[in-house]
């Protein structure tokens, strides 16, 4: 099946498409699936960024298109493509399209790309000129034949295609200037006749690489065409060439025409319309004398754009009544599933949400932290203390609370290279892990032994003050349990020596928190424990563990509800395992800067005790 | 993007400064001055010491021609003559053709005496299927006259001027000035075609003392070979034509315009009109206008724009409120109503909701002096969810107190020109 000669594209066309378009592409395969074309007509996407594959929709089921870095290597795969659908920048437009006219099977390029510079459109124009080659552009969006082939985003969405009939092929060839007007001639068209075969539009741009008169010579010549129109525009000559051509009787077909821009006349002469070419140099560009050249040589001119519909329509119902053109069939075209976005956002489907956020919202211009933007959380300078409160509570903790937890997070940051945490952190350092594997496996011990004791402590004291147990109760059954009381014993501190940190904890808290009932109460365990071994003190983690729930009750923000809720969802291991991270990383980036080497225990430290092998 | 015209000043600079790359022997100083509003003329004085020393020219300098037909310029002065007449001129609102406008910009050259029949002209024109040289011995203000003494010397857009044999294209006449004349022209399109030229006129230039010395010139460039000019027009700027200044809003949305993707142009035409337009895409802004002129009421055409290329929201926003600002300024003397029409065809990919949306918002700010201005809005559009569009445009209708009428791809796309103006006939 071959083309002929006034083709640019059928229903088995294929085309390359330049640049990750994936709207534009997906646009061209709904399409076809909609005119029930038997191939997708992107038959490679050529993205200079990455090859590999691009997956799309045919209709409801997904297909992979290849995709290439350059156009000779998808010319080699791909020799029966004859397009390119350029979508390259003004900056590239140039050298692509070149690149791809030199490729003896690339035919007709279309280049979408605006303010291409004149002399590089006049190159591109001349080369495709000499080479027998179309080029549709630049500036436009492109062009279309009904029921076979679409450029890019051209006539728009599904619903408007479907609209103006562009599944099927009607009996006007359309020609224009202007890419957003081809889309309103579609619509146009299609009401006043049976719509158009084809449609292009050549660009807004001086220099177009084809022009109105060499695609309205291809619409004389296709005997599908029965009424060809065309909207021209002040500025240029190119419609004289039309003039000429009817004159000479080079165009037999019925041509309805307006040349836009009449109202030039009567504007400064400064103003320059929204297309670069748009601009009449002489006289004989004026909207008014081509449209008085083109009637009085046998076009048909409306009297203004307003009517140019009912011209067509006049041509169209004459040629009817003449037998000259054939009722368009309308075929039963399969339904293009509308994309879930699009049916979204009008409210037409529902869909459950698997997940829920109730902390923070980043899909506005600013980041929300419980509600709040976080330039706020700047200005108010909520510190890491206020910032804690907002996304483990979700609420705003007053500054004493908020500096109580950056207190606790500066006195768990670190506890020396030898604690479970540092430890395996140096240990994967050395064995050249990077730095979050490292810091992973040094979080990863902190649990029921190490670090755990926080959560423990507060628990325990809390359920044995709830629970009416006097301090030697408690003491009592956790004895009788064989249980040691979390949060109580350290192994070198003492009553009589002290734990700096214990200290400085209780002291910030009977300054600034207005209760402090459980910490009396551990404090009171203290007593008797400490009674019968002084080391048995209330250690760092219990305090935290127990200044941290009455803190909580200090505070009006929280209830019993938040208070059981720490407790169950072990939010101060959270913090612990927050606060040591700190100096896990520093104990890696210290490992990594003294570029120490693969580290291996010393076997004389381990006991080997292995069972007898008979 | 398109061609624009440039000061006769910064192109007889770039010829100073670059045309002795493409021909041997060209050594035109450029020794020219640049007179604004700001300039201190005794600083000039200062800097370029010829000024005191040379007989002198002063033009103005603003992309109009036929500075000689209007009186406009003065030939063999002296320096306080020179200062005098810029100190007269300046700032002087000055009819030209049919423009008025103020007199900003003087060029000042040394005065070159000669003959009239020495004047020599040389015209560059770019044209679809290549460029076209023009010489004529015969140069000077009757060139048009004496057409039938230029020499045309195509350069098609394939072609190398190096190729072409310039020499014994020009008239036998010109004797042993041919070869350097020759040499010029080569180097002059060499320039035009690797500086982003679009348009070059020398007319005249003369020889001076062997030197070849451009007189008086006019060109244009192609805007959208800015990216690659970047360079080589550093500094230049595209001077708005004589007598339109930007006003404060169009220097607005021009702003805007530059630092999005999408497209917003704003010509003020007429403050006083009363058929304001809002109307999307190039091609269909043009048609508004015509059908807005076709009508008769080209007098009462304030305005023309567009926005294109799938603008932001708050593009559309800016966009419309400066619109509105301008169109509610002042009741219509007479109390008739004022027309706001937002039209446009049916988008490609533009999301109509999306730039709806930020018409509807600057719409609602405006909402008092809408009322007060007594205006009506007609909108057609069609595209990408179109229907949501017109949706939140009726809806507003409701809201805004001024009545809104809303159509969709159904209605023709210029019948809301008729129904907002054809009562009015």
């Amino acid at each position: 099946m071959t083309m002929k000669s006034y083709q640019l594209f059928d229903r088995n066309t294929r085309a390359f498409v330049y640049g990750y378009q994936t709207n534009a592409i997906q646009r061209m395969l709904d399409f076809d699936y909609l005119c029930k074309r038997s191939v997708p007509s992107v038959a490679a996407i050529i993205n200079p960024n990455r090859a590999g594959i691009h997956k799309v929709f045919w209709g409801t089921e997904e297909i992979l298109l290849p995709m290439y870095t350059t156009i000779p290597e998808a010319a080699a795969d791909h020799p029966s493509v004859e397009i390119v659908v350029n979508f390259a920048s003004f900056r590239s437009a140039f050298d692509t399209t070149m690149e791809a006219l030199a490729h003896p099977s690339i035919k007709t390029v279309a280049i979408i790309a605006e303010g291409v510079p004149e002399r590089m459109s006049r190159i591109m124009a001349a080369t495709a000129r000499k080479m027998k080659k179309t080029i549709i552009g630049p500036a436009t969006v492109g062009g279309l034949a009904a029921g076979a082939f679409r450029i890019g985003n051209t006539a728009g969405t599904i619903e408007n295609i479907i609209e103006s009939k562009l599944y099927r092929p009607g009996c006007v060839g359309f020609v224009s200037k202007s890419g957003g007007m081809l889309n309103e001639a579609f619509n146009i068209i299609a009401r006043n006749s049976s719509g158009v075969v084809e449609g292009i539009a050549i660009g807004g741009d001086r220099y177009p690489g084809s022009n109105l008169m060499d695609h309205i010579l291809r619409f004389e010549a296709n005997p599908e065409v029965a009424i060809i129109a065309c909207l021209g525009e002040v500025g240029g000559t190119d419609e004289y060439m039309i003039v000429e051509a009817l004159k000479e009787g080079r165009i037999t077909k019925p041509l309805v025409i307006w040349v836009t821009g009449t109202c030039s006349k009567v504007l400064p002469g400064s103003v320059q319309f929204g297309h670069a070419g748009a601009k009449a140099q002489t006289d004989l560009e004026t909207a008014d004398a081509k449209n008085r050249a083109l009637k009085e040589a046998g076009a048909v001119v409306p009297d203004s754009f307003d009517s140019y519909g009912d011209k067509i329509r006049e041509v169209y119902e004459g040629l009817k009544a003449e037998g000259k053109v054939e009722v368009a069939v309308e075929p039963k075209i399969p339904k293009i599933p509308m994309d879930y976005a699009k049916a979204s956002s009008e409210g037409i489907v529902r869909k459950a949400t698997n997940l829920i956020c109730t902390i923070s919202d980043d899909r506005g211009e600013e980041v929300l932290y419980a509600g709040k933007p976080l330039s706020r959380v700047m200005d108010d300078r909520m510190g890491i203390g206020g910032v804690i409160g907002l996304l483990w509570f979700k609420k705003e903790i007053p500054p004493w609370a908020a500096e109580f937890i950056e207190l606790v997070l500066q006195i768990v940051a670190d506890h020396g290279p030898a604690v479970s945490a540092a430890h395996n952190a140096i240990v994967a350092s050395c064995a050249g892990k990077d730095l979050i594997s490292a810091l992973s496996s040094g979080l990863l011990t902190i649990g029921p032994r190490f670090g755990g004791a926080i959560d423990d402590a507060a628990r325990e004291f809390k359920r044995a003050r709830d629970s009416g147990l006097s301090p030697e109760q408690f003491v009592k059954e956790m004895k009788s349990a064989g249980i040691n009381i979390p949060g109580i014993g350290h192994r070198i501190k003492s009553v009589k020596n002290p734990d700096k940190r214990v200290e400085l904890l209780i002291g910030y808290a009977r300054e600034n928190f207005a209760r402090t009932d459980l910490l009396d109460y551990a404090l009171s365990v203290q007593e008797i424990t400490t009674a019968k071994k002084g080391n048995l003190i209330l250690n760092v983690d219990g305090c935290i563990g127990i200044l941290f729930l009455d803190l909580m009750s200090s505070c009006d923000v929280f209830d019993e509800r938040d208070i059981d809720d720490v407790i169950k969802y072990g939010y101060l291991n959270g913090l612990f395992a927050l606060g040591r991270s700190i100096g896990i990383i520093g104990h890696i980036l210290d490992q990594k800067r003294l570029e120490s080497r693969l580290y291996r225990h010393p076997q004389d430290d381990i006991a080997y005790m292995l069972p007898n092998f008979e | 993007m398109a061609q624009r015209g440039i000061r006769e000043y910064d192109a007889k600079k770039m010829l100073a400064e670059r045309l002795p790359d493409y021909v041997d022997d060209f050594d035109y100083d450029g020794q020219i001055v640049l007179v604004t509003p700001e300039t201190d003329l005794e600083v000039v004085a200062v800097e370029n010491p010829w000024v005191k020393k040379k007989r002198l020219v002063v033009k103005p300098d603003q992309l109009f021609g036929k500075r000689g037909a209007y009186g406009l310029i003065l030939l063999d002065a002296t320096w306080d003559e020179a200062k005098g007449y810029i100190e007269e001129k300046m700032g002087k609102e000055t009819l030209v053709g049919t423009i008025v406008g103020p007199l900003t910009h003087f060029l000042m050259e040394p005065f070159v005496p000669h003959d009239r029949d020495e004047e020599l002209y040389v015209a560059i024109k770019s044209d679809y299927g290549g460029d076209v040289i023009y010489f004529s011995p015969k140069g000077g203000v009757n060139i048009e006259a004496n057409w039938d003494q230029v020499t045309e010397i195509p350069v098609p857009i394939l072609a190398k001027v190096e190729d072409i044999d310039l020499e014994s294209k020009l008239p036998a006449k010109l004797g042993e000035r041919r070869k350097p004349i020759a040499d010029f022209i080569r180097g002059l399109y060499q320039l035009y075609q690797d500086l982003g030229f679009a348009y070059l006129e020398i007319n005249p230039f003369v020889f001076h003392q062997g030197k070849i010395i451009p007189l008086d010139l006019v060109a244009r460039l192609d805007d959208a070979e800015a990216f690659w000019q970047r360079k080589s027009w550093k500094g230049l700027e595209f001077p708005e034509p004589f007598g339109r200044a930007l006003t404060e809003e169009e220097a607005h949305i021009k702003e805007i315009d530059s630092r999005t993707g999408a497209s917003l142009k704003l010509t003020i035409l007429n403050p006083e009109g009363r058929v304001w337009t809002m109307v999307a895409g190039g091609g269909a802004s043009v048609i508004y206008a015509d059908t807005i002129c076709d009508l008769g009421f080209a007098g009462e055409l304030a305005n023309y724009g567009e926005y294109s290329g799938d603008p932001s929201t708050e593009d559309t926003y800016e966009y419309t409120k400066t619109i509105l600002d301008l169109m509610t300024r002042e009741k219509d003397p007479q109390g008739r109503t004022k027309y706001l029409l937002i039209g446009g065809g049916i988008a490609n990919f533009t999301d109509v909701a999306k730039t709806f949306k930020g018409v509807v918002m600057a719409l609602e700010d405006y909402r008092e002096r809408l009322r007060n201005t007594g205006v009506e809005i007609f909108v057609r559009r069609g595209g990408p969810n179109y229907e949501e569009g017109l949706r939140i445009m009726r809806q507003l209708g409701e809201r805004l107190g001024v009545p809104i009428h809303v159509y969709g791809p159904e209605t023709h796309m210029t019948r809301i020109v008729s129904m907002a103006l054809g009562g009015e006939k």
